[in-house]
């Protein structure tokens, strides 16, 4: 489950990145662009609490 | 039980530690600390302090190089003084200066310490407000702007601020944990809204991008009544930005959870995702507005960043603002609380809160945020120097560490003497020298070494009955 989490985690995080470089070559509007960005927000914010810090957690248990 | 009780319940058992080492079963993984230097330093400042080096006239080169000395100066400074002292003693830098200068000594330093972290915590906050404002149509700050301007912009400011204490309130924890989570996507909105503006610039290819930052970006030219700035302004502000924080030894308070000193490399992912790249972005940002906006004095990241990259923009300098205003909520804390260990963290915390809201409702605290940022590390450098002295030094020449603690003083005159003189120097050397702030702290640095030896030396001949402290073994 925790890998399902990251793969989402990561693709939001694409997804916050790489509108503004399709902008710059020139593939899209930046209209859709700021949609985009927002979209990886909301999935990032979403989904990466439910595994980052759980990691941080475990790692300090086992010292 | 009520959730009134819970909570209190919950607020009473955050212990962070303030007067005891850590002990070994809290130590923290690099990854936490990578994740607080990241969230630290990718924040609300890195748009504002981005924009006002285009408004001093740094060029395209000198910024780059500057930047690049600079950081690793500063990482280099977290490495080998905060991370190696925080090691030794994993104390706090204010019980560790309580053990050395006396408790009065203390008492006032720490007030001028907590007052400058309210300040800073406070320029993130008004930072945060002016994206927070925008659905408001809130009227935005300018450059010339001392006083609120508005009843709706104080109201803004109040409710980041209730916010940021309540979080605050939680203790380390809590303040790493979102940092953690915020830190990857915060660097990623940074550099995407930069590369979403270039074609605007007239970049639309990478090969472009350099002739461009010369000539349109980071031109050379200072704004009206803005000083011209050279790659030594840059390097050693990029340097001393947060020198309080490591030769001045604040960041003993973070660095003392480290299992090793080198993760005072850890600060690196703060240095060049915050102190270069963001600083950059920022910097591409504005120069796009004084390009649209003809010159406007209006000085607001937050419109500037949501009209980049949209609602994700705005958000972005919220929760800047927010990651840097929460730790160093959380030090000015710690600050305050030494004065009386019986008051809880949370009570303090929450009275800080207050001040650190009410400074934050002034736009000059973000204007003037390089000179601010400079005189803060300046006043915090002497004491980080008698730390460090003290630790390794002192030892080894025959002198004894922590003097206070071992002769029950409650002021040691060789501490005072080091903050006033090496403060004195370095005011004389801006007034009479006609040296700018932001060169001052190396100078003084080896004046406070220098006189807190010699000073060291003479009162301790006094003092026969004092024997060395137990280091720590882990």
């Amino acid at each position: 489950m925790k890998s399902v989490l990251k793969i989402i985690s990561f693709t939001a995080l694409v997804l916050t990145l790489a509108p503004s470089f399709l902008v710059f070559w020139g593939y899209i509007e930046p209209s859709l662009s700021k949609i985009l960005m927002l979209i990886g927000t909301i999935v990032w914010f979403g989904t990466a609490s439910f595994w980052m810090n759980k990691t941080e957690e475990n790692e300090e248990e086992v010292i | 039980m009520s959730s009134t009780q819970n909570l209190k319940q919950r607020l009473e058992a955050v212990n962070e530690y303030e007067r005891t080492p850590i002990p070994k079963n809290k130590l923290k993984g690099w990854k936490s600390f990578i994740g607080t230097y990241a969230g630290e330093h990718t924040a609300g400042t890195e748009f504002v302090i981005g924009p006002l080096f285009v408004a001093h006239g740094a060029t395209a080169g000198d910024l780059v190089s500057g930047l690049l000395v600079g950081n690793i100066l500063a990482i280099l400074s977290w490495a080998f003084f905060t991370g190696k002292v925080a090691m030794k003693t994993r104390t706090t830098l204010y019980y560790q200066l309580e053990k050395i200068a006396g408790n009065r000594f203390t008492l006032v330093y720490n007030v001028v310490n907590a007052a400058l972290f309210c300040f800073l915590a406070g320029a993130m906050i008004a930072v945060s407000a002016t994206a927070v404002g925008i659905p408001f149509n809130l009227a935005m700050p300018s450059l010339t702007d001392i006083y609120p301007s508005s009843v709706g912009w104080i109201v803004t400011v109040f409710g980041i601020g209730a916010i940021t204490t309540f979080v605050a309130m939680f203790g380390f924890n809590v303040i790493s944990k979102f940092a953690n989570i915020a830190a990857p996507w915060m660097i990623m909105i940074f550099i995407a809204a930069a590369v979403g503006v270039l074609p605007r610039l007239g970049i639309t290819s990478f090969s472009d991008f350099w002739p461009v930052a010369e000539t349109t970006i980071w031109n050379g030219v200072p704004l009206e009544g803005q000083s011209k700035f050279t790659f030594w302004h840059i390097m050693f502000f990029a340097w001393f930005c947060n020198m309080g924080m490591h030769i001045g030894m604040a960041d003993m308070s973070l660095l003392r959870y480290a299992k090793k000193w080198t993760y005072g490399f850890s600060s690196g992912t703060g240095m060049f995702l915050g102190h270069f790249i963001a600083w950059m972005a920022s910097g591409i940002l504005y120069s796009l507005f004084l390009l649209e906006s003809k010159g406007s004095l209006v000085f607001a990241p937050g419109p500037i960043a949501y009209e980049a990259a949209g609602i994700a923009g705005a958000v972005c300098v919220v929760i800047a603002g927010w990651t840097t205003a929460n730790p160093t909520l959380y030090r000015a804390g710690l600050a305050i609380q030494s004065i009386n260990p019986k008051w809880k963290t949370w009570k303090v915390t929450l009275f800080v809160g207050l001040v650190t809201t009410i400074a934050a409702c002034f736009p000059a605290l973000v204007m003037q945020l390089l000179e601010f940022v400079a005189l803060y590390g300046l006043v915090l450098m002497p004491l980080g120097a008698v730390i460090f002295m003290d630790v390794f030094v002192l030892p080894k020449i025959g002198l004894v560490s922590n003097y206070a603690e071992l002769t029950k003083s409650h002021f040691n005159p060789a501490v005072g003497i080091t903050w006033i003189v090496s403060l004195i120097f370095c005011l004389g050397l801006n007034i009479w020298g006609g040296i700018e702030i932001f060169f001052l702290g190396l100078p003084g640095w080896f004046v406070a070494v220098i006189v807190y030896l010699l000073s060291s030396k003479i009162i301790q001949k006094k003092t026969t009955n004092v024997s060395p402290t137990i280091p720590l073994t882990y």
